[in-house]
């Protein structure tokens, strides 16, 4: 089936977490949020679990740190060993350097990628934003109606208490 | 007060309808004023967005027009003697045997010390959680990146053959390969600022994601919706996006935290890992950091007492902004002047000849002129920035600003040519002199620098927005500002 949403706008961040807060106490399914900036406290107002980047960050610094010590070693003790100054050929201390530069820039690099995968952003993407203020300065939250007989009206009522501005129903998408 | 009741507008009309007090906003007025606001003129969310866009859809101040046109001149002029050094060679320096690193390497360090304080900005102080940073991280991040491209001008040519310039990474080639000596820290080098750069423009564009989304909804000509659409990614401002944005931001300003530390250590092991009296000393990588922050934090000075001035953000970047980072230089102006001490006192108490020589060289002998503009312009007249009266009068900030900048250049110079130009032996003693070529080049790369901020101040939001907004107490009913 097509779903149905529910569009509030809002005008502050406290109302957006009230009306979240509530939605979830009433068991309705809150689809999403969209805010001008990042609301602090809004994430674990609506539930989510915390993300799994850090891992993606943690193993590519890892990986970048491991694959360089690796080339190094490769490069100066086996491919070619040149005697620079009477320095062994496997100079181990003297490689941290690069591969501490290494391990910044895989898992930085690593992790915004990823970011970016997870996130579907990428150059050319069409935004469907539920509205032109939602970069600027409203607050849109968006309950999502899962069966059929579920009213429009009842979640209207409720972001009524939290002044919403506007109400808005759409079918099919938020955009 | 129709806005109220009327529904979400389905085109951009009445962005802005509530510039004013705001009063008709029910939330507003509400918390307690225990510190002073960060940005000033109780601003709502629509006139930040304002503010901070007016400067990019109008068109430019004839002084953006005089800003460009000279400096875009001294970077034509550097780029006539870059290419006239390319085509001559290097003997056109003023360098000789005694005096091998002086000019080139002097602009290296100096640029790339004035970019750490834009990664202090962006990154340091984020993970202090000192929310004042959100008016200058946007521009002093910017400066950051800018800074490292002068300063990467400065090696490239120093090889004298930069058309061989990739030699220095390990790519494979048809000589064994014959790879790079891992064992050097000038290969350090290029791996440390390579990486910073990265780092530093990867964070600033994830930085910039949300406002080119704001842009992109705001943009009223085709080829800036189209621009800034491209650039935000499609960005939506879902807060499942968000929840993922911040997490990155931190895992970012994390990284980049220790990276900067590293980055100015390794520019300080160029020198301290050498056997040369006045740079083998392990007081240098700490000494090279603070110094680089010091420096740079003038330079933000410089450069946002302009901005704020030029492009009316003075709401934004007030003078608690500038008393702040006035503070942190007067911090980071007590490790470099506590550094110059100690170096000056450990060479003397070392028992060394050599380095008490240097040492009593850079004071008194030929160079002492330099060795004393360091330290009067370090050391000494950052020292009013303990009145409060210095700190609130923006010209007077101004001025200490650029001594600190004509400080630290020194300090560079100092550092470089004084240990190198009385040998080991007196018959190798020289001495140096810049010639119009090195000096052309250095203006050069100041013209690059100021082109590319006026560029970026012209078509890029000055001040993180969506940051912005997360400070304002707009909006928030029982807490107070959030300072």
């Amino acid at each position: 089936m097509t779903h149905r949403f529910v569009l509030g706008t809002f005008r502050s961040e406290d109302d957006v977490l009230g009306v979240v807060k509530a939605v979830r106490a009433r068991k309705l399914s809150l689809h999403d949020v969209y805010t001008p900036y990042a609301v602090h406290g809004l994430d674990e107002a609506m539930g989510l679990r915390p993300s799994r980047l850090t891992w993606v960050c943690f193993l590519a610094g890892a990986v970048g740190f491991g694959l360089t010590m690796l080339f190094q070693y490769y490069t100066s003790a086996f491919d070619w060993p040149l005697n620079v100054g009477g320095k062994p050929y496997n100079s181990l201390p003297a490689f941290i350097p690069i591969a501490f530069e290494a391990t910044v820039l895989f898992a930085g690099m690593a992790v915004v990628i990823a970011l970016f995968i997870r996130c579907g952003l990428y150059p050319g993407k069409k935004a469907k934003i539920p509205g032109p203020r939602v970069t600027n300065d409203r607050f849109v939250v968006v309950v999502r109606l899962d069966s059929a007989d579920a009213s429009a009206e009842d979640v209207q009522m409720l972001m009524e208490g939290f002044g919403v501005e506007a109400v808005d129903e759409r079918v099919g998408g938020v955009a | 007060m129709t806005d109220l009741v009327s529904p979400m507008p389905p085109s951009g009309v009445s962005i802005g309808s509530e510039a004013g007090s705001g009063t008709a906003h029910g939330h507003h007025g509400h918390y307690a004023t225990l510190r002073e606001p960060l940005i000033k003129g109780n601003k709502s969310l629509a006139q930040v967005t304002d503010d901070i866009c007016r400067p990019l859809e109008g068109k430019p101040t004839r002084l953006w027009y005089v800003g460009i046109a000279t400096s875009v001149t001294m970077l034509l002029v550097g780029f006539a003697a870059i290419g006239y050094q390319m085509y001559m060679g290097i003997g056109t320096w003023g360098l000789n045997p005694t005096v091998g690193w002086a000019f080139d390497i002097t602009n290296f360090v100096f640029w790339i010390g004035i970019g750490h304080a834009g990664t202090l900005i962006s990154a340091v102080l984020f993970l202090f959680r000192q929310r004042w940073r959100t008016s200058v991280n946007r521009a002093a991040e910017a400066m950051t990146l800018i800074a490292v491209m002068c300063a990467g001008i400065f090696p490239l040519i120093h090889m004298g053959r930069p058309w061989l310039a990739h030699w220095v990474f390990p790519l494979p080639n048809v000589r064994g390969s014959l790879w790079v000596n891992w064992r050097s820290p000038l290969l350090w080098d290029v791996f440390a600022i390579s990486t910073y750069f990265l780092i530093s423009a990867t964070f600033w564009y994830v930085g910039l994601i949300p406002d080119f989304a704001t842009l992109r909804d705001r943009a009223k000509t085709k080829i800036r919706r189209a621009t800034s659409a491209v650039l935000s990614l499609g960005w939506t401002g879902s807060a499942r996006h968000w929840m993922r944005y911040e997490l990155v931001y931190l895992l970012l300003a994390g990284l980049a935290t220790p990276l900067v530390f590293s980055v100015h250590t390794i520019v300080s092991f160029d020198f301290a890992t050498s056997v040369i009296p006045g740079w083998h000393t392990t007081i240098f990588p700490p000494y090279f950091v603070a110094g680089a922050i010091f420096s740079g934090l003038a330079m933000v000075l410089t450069l946002m007492l302009v901005a704020r001035k030029v492009m009316r953000l003075e709401d934004y970047i007030t003078e608690s902004h500038v008393g702040s980072m006035c503070k942190l230089i007067i911090a980071m102006g007590g490790i470099v002047g506590l550094a110059y001490i100690t170096e000056f006192f450990i060479a003397m108490y070392s028992g060394n000849r050599y380095e008490e020589f240097v040492f009593l060289n850079r004071a008194l002998g030929p160079f002492a002129w330099a060795y004393w503009i360091m330290v009067v312009c370090n050391i000494v007249t950052p020292q009013l920035l303990w009145f409060k009266k210095v700190r609130t009068s923006m010209l007077t900030v101004f001025i200490l600003s650029l001594f600190i900048n004509l400080g630290m250049w020194f300090e560079r110079f100092t550092i470089i040519v004084t240990s190198l130009h009385r040998d080991y032996l007196t018959s190798s003693w020289s001495d140096y002199s810049p010639t119009s070529i090195e000096l052309l080049t250095l203006m050069g790369s100041f013209g690059l620098f100021f082109t590319l901020f006026l560029v970026f101040c012209r078509f890029l939001p000055a001040i993180a927005m969506g940051e912005v907004k997360g400070i304002l107490p707009y909006g928030r009913k029982e807490k107070e500002p959030v300072q």
